[in-house]
């Protein structure tokens, strides 16, 4: 599988989102410069974490506007997967194909830590391999990662079953506690409608080898290429 | 000619920022605060004298990027 990994001015999770994907899981892997204008043959796009543009304005405000994402945007409506990490998820939300947004912590601190993550539904490429009885481990770095949408949204959100991933306690449950950064219904990740757009905050890469400690960032990227290569889901509690 | 725009978190979005001035406000004995909230402003310097006809254009400009409509509201003024 062909992944393509996003390099914006400021981008800096890139360098170890290409390692996991093909040192560690042994796909083909290349960065894509924010100026270009095709993605070429890509089969996924990951929108790595960083500060793009220097987070000017708002996190994730100018780099919506570079030439790449034009690409994405079609990308994304054709079916193709893109996912959003830290600084990613940002970006998605701030081009649309996401919705919501992310503001600051409330907290006002930058949470350099580690989290919990339980999985509401395994139907979806970036869930399909984490059981929903089961919670990962993986960290956060962000001090705009409080995630924020309108009633409407949110009704949309639980309705469709778009909440992928939500801040937990060690044993999975859902607690004021466990919420890191104030995001409304501890969300830490979601996706689109159609379920092929993913954003998260907190950051699989740097959970997805067993010498950094973590490795259940790994399910996620798994998920994806199990997805692409068109394997049926299995275990699923959620259809 | 000058676009001056003010951008200002949305009511239903918590802000952190606006409570800890407050109550910065608050402990060197300021009474009477009843809610800060911060936002940005812009400056934008325009060719011409034309107001009405760069209008749209910085609406446009406000909706799409100054600020994120989502958690943002704004307002603005070319003279």
């Amino acid at each position: 599988m062909h992944f393509s990994v996003l390099q914006f001015p400021g981008s800096n999770c890139d360098q170890d989102c290409i390692h996991v994907l093909s040192d560690v899981l042994g796909h083909q892997a290349n960065y894509l410069w924010h100026k270009e204008e095709s993605l070429g043959n890509t089969d996924a796009v990951v929108v790595p974490g960083g500060f793009s543009y220097g987070d000017y304005l708002r996190t994730g405000s100018i780099a919506q506007f570079s030439p790449v994402m034009n690409a994405v945007k079609k990308f994304a409506s054709e079916g193709g997967l893109v996912m959003g990490i830290c600084n990613g998820f940002q970006i998605l939300c701030e081009t649309g194909l996401l919705p919501g947004a992310l503001v600051r912590n409330r907290s006002l601190q930058f949470r350099c830590e580690q989290v919990y993550l339980k999985v509401p539904t395994q139907d979806s490429p970036y869930t399909r391999e984490i059981a929903v009885e089961d919670v990962i481990r993986v960290p956060i770095a962000h001090g705009e990662g409080c995630y924020f949408a309108d009633d409407e949204t949110l009704e949309k959100l639980k309705a469709n079953d778009q909440i992928l991933f939500q801040y937990a306690s060690a044993d999975g449950e859902i607690t004021d506690d466990s919420n890191p950064n104030g995001s409304l219904l501890n969300i830490a990740g979601i996706c689109n409608e159609a379920r092929n757009v993913c954003g998260m905050m907190p950051h699989p890469e740097r959970a997805s080898e067993s010498i950094l400690g973590e490795e259940g960032g790994l399910k996620i990227f798994e998920g994806m290429a199990l997805h692409f290569q068109g394997a049926p889901l299995v275990g699923s509690k959620n259809r | 000619m000058k676009a001056k725009i003010v951008i200002t978190p949305k009511k239903a979005v918590l802000d952190p920022q606006g409570k800890t001035v407050q109550a910065a406000l608050e402990q060197m004995g300021y009474e009477g605060v009843i809610d800060v909230h911060v936002g940005k402003y812009l400056e934008v310097d325009l060719e011409g004298d034309d107001a009405e006809a760069w209008k749209p254009k910085i609406e446009e400009a406000c909706h799409k990027l100054f600020s994120n409509p989502v958690i943002e509201d704004y307002e603005f003024t070319i003279e």
